[in-house]
């Protein structure tokens, strides 16, 4: 199984007269796991379904490759999917479920029955095959659908929220083995997600979309350590960035009623200071009240007031922080992000 | 058996008062039928097989033999909850998973073709007949009575599509089915509970359906059970024992049909769909 690449040019659509996706260009590499990352309504399932050509597009071309596919119908791309529901028959059995696509091909006998006990034993569900989708847990049921995704052997793979329904503790599993299947079988994957961790954690890049349009697309540690604007800054990230709204003048940011040194910059005028909650930490010059303090159990999420603005700060169990306390706050310029009154990076 | 509670007694006492008339009415239905005389709900005189007389005689009197009428009726009604299955379900389909222009304006339409009293339209239906030729035939009876009941079952399907899991038929799009595929094999067959009511009530209510064939069918080689039955009903002479026979033999078939389908009537909703 080798994977294609993927390419999408100046794509969007309508419905109506209400804009799910404005002209996005994007392209996956042969081989890579992508995530698109957002809230929900922000346009990123419904690129997954003009991949898939369930939804045509209004505008844009879809390339797998070198060849054109937007014209196409589903059953023409190559693609295999999986659905947030899974979508399993309800009245086959999850071999049948798992037959299903290479049935549809009119495939020999021998060969589906091959193909079908090799991709479930992949996944681990050789021994379940018997049984209808309501007869077995939500994880097996999640690999099934994985696995008639897989049998045909797609070029393409979509997962639409593929592990939202899962129990926590199965969710982290699947999460590690989809990753290394997606890994050793090279296939082009897609993943769309409404969860941060997922989208870090599985992904090579990730997508983050917003209103209909992409705000950044980059790898992990690129989204983590470089947001493109305030909204990847305060979307990604747990827990989130703080970000707050102030005056930038030559080498101090202002808000209401404190301020701080920042990196000089050209800029002058409204904008934003971003600074991450594990970045900031006891023992400068800006003076804060401590609101209350929240044990995640390594550490503390602490909320402080500055000025009229409040803050998050992560701290070590350790630490004391009593209600009502004053306490020194230091904001390492070094590590603060900045932000144009549009929101646009500016350092 | 635990004894019911007091008040569940009351109620299920008035029940069984406010079905008596009905049950009485049955029962005099089946004596009469039987019996040469009946006084009250008790037979009076010996059994009278001569009531049954019109099942084996050919014609008498401008009627057709019972068998015909009886044929003609089952032709029709099966015809009518064919057709209506096949088009109904295939129309609410459109209407629930496809998008087109005008749906919600077609889908009030329908509604509104569902209050015209069919009676109201006879006289436009008897000059659309004749035009095309369909006028005293079964055919034409077929197609109106068709039509009449569409907009309810229509409605009826639209619903059980509207809870069809949408993923299911996209998955199904992706696994290489065509849309036509996806409709036979993916979405028809997780709204079988609902084809088998509409089924049903199309059936019966064509059975029981009587203005239609009497207005629309002339030629007593037509007629059907309803227009036959009423044949007997004349102004100077009423035989009830035979009457009553013949309501009975028009009702029989359909309580044969509910003894043999009873155990998949009573699981219409037990079919649904499992996550």
């Amino acid at each position: 199984m080798r994977g294609i690449e993927v390419r999408l040019e100046g794509l969007s659509k309508h419905f109506g007269r209400v804009v799910a996706l404005r002209s996005l260009d994007l392209e996956v590499r042969a081989g890579e796991m992508v995530a698109f990352l957002g809230p929900s309504g922000c346009g990123k399932t419904t690129t997954l379904l003009l991949v898939a050509g369930i939804y045509r597009p209004t505008t844009g071309a879809i390339y797998f490759g070198d060849r054109r596919v937007d014209g196409l119908h589903p059953r023409d791309r190559d693609v295999g999917m999986v659905f947030q529901s899974y979508a399993l028959y309800p009245h086959l059995t999850l071999f049948e479920n798992i037959a299903f696509p290479l049935r549809l091909k009119r495939r020999p006998e021998a060969e589906v029955r091959a193909k079908v006990s090799q991709t479930a034993e992949l996944l681990g569900i050789g021994h379940v095959l018997d049984r209808r989708p309501g007869q077995v847990s939500g994880g097996q049921q999640q690999r099934a659908a994985l696995a008639r995704a897989l049998v045909k052997e797609p070029q393409v793979l979509l997962l639409d929220e593929p592990l939202s329904n899962l129990d926590a503790q199965v969710r982290l599993q699947a999460r590690a083995e989809i990753r290394r299947l997606q890994r050793d079988l090279g296939v082009t994957t897609i993943l769309v997600t409404h969860d941060q961790a997922e989208a870090l954690a599985m992904a090579d890049r990730v997508a983050v979309f917003s209103t209909g349009e992409v705000q950044q697309y980059a790898t992990p540690l690129e989204l983590y350590q470089r947001p493109q604007n305030t909204f990847v800054a305060g979307f990604v990230g747990h827990p989130p960035m703080n970000v707050v709204r102030g005056r930038l003048e030559d080498g101090t940011f202002e808000a209401d009623g404190w301020r701080c040194r920042v990196p000089r910059l050209s800029y002058r005028g409204e904008g934003y200071l971003g600074v991450r909650p594990e970045d900031l930490r006891v023992g400068g010059e800006v003076e804060a009240r401590v609101l209350v303090a929240e044990t995640l159990g390594r550490e503390q999420l602490v909320t402080v007031r500055v000025g009229a603005t409040e803050l998050k700060l992560l701290a070590a169990q350790a630490d004391g922080f009593a209600a009502d306390s004053v306490v020194k706050l230091d904001i390492p310029p070094d590590r603060v992000h900045l932000f144009d009154a549009a929101g646009r990076r500016i350092g | 058996m635990p004894l019911l509670p007091v008040r569940w007694r009351w109620l299920v006492a008035s029940g069984f008062l406010l079905c008596a008339p009905i049950v009485a009415g049955m029962a005099w239905l089946v004596l009469t039928a039987l019996f040469d005389r009946v006084h009250g709900l008790v037979p009076a005189g010996p059994l009278a097989p001569e009531n049954w007389a019109f099942v084996g005689s050919p014609s008498v009197g401008g009627r057709p033999p019972a068998v015909v009428a009886l044929l003609n009726s089952v032709l029709f009604s099966f015809a009518v909850a064919a057709v209506a299955i096949v088009v109904a379900s295939m129309a609410a389909y459109a209407i629930s998973c496809l998008h087109f222009p005008g749906r919600s304006l077609y889908l009030a339409v329908v509604l509104v073709l569902h209050a015209f009293p069919a009676v109201s339209l006879l006289i436009a239906i008897f000059y659309i007949l004749r035009v095309l030729g369909l006028f005293d035939t079964l055919v034409g009876v077929i197609l109106v009575k068709t039509a009449l009941e569409l907009p309810l079952g229509i409605w009826l399907m639209k619903g059980f599509f509207d809870f069809l899991s949408w993923e299911m038929e996209m998955a199904a799009l992706v696994d290489g089915m065509s849309r036509w595929g996806v409709f036979w094999k993916v979405a028809l067959p997780m709204v079988r509970p609902g084809l088998l009511a509409l089924g049903t009530f199309a059936l019966l209510s064509a059975w029981g359906e009587f203005i239609l064939p009497f207005t629309l069918i002339v030629s007593s080689r037509s007629w059907t059970l309803a227009t036959y039955l009423q044949s007997f009903l004349t102004e100077a002479f009423t035989d009830f024992g035979m009457v009553a026979a013949v309501g009975l033999f028009y009702a029989l078939p359909v309580l044969v049909l509910f003894g043999l389908g009873q155990r998949y009537l009573l699981n219409l909703y037990g079919g649904g769909v499992k996550g």
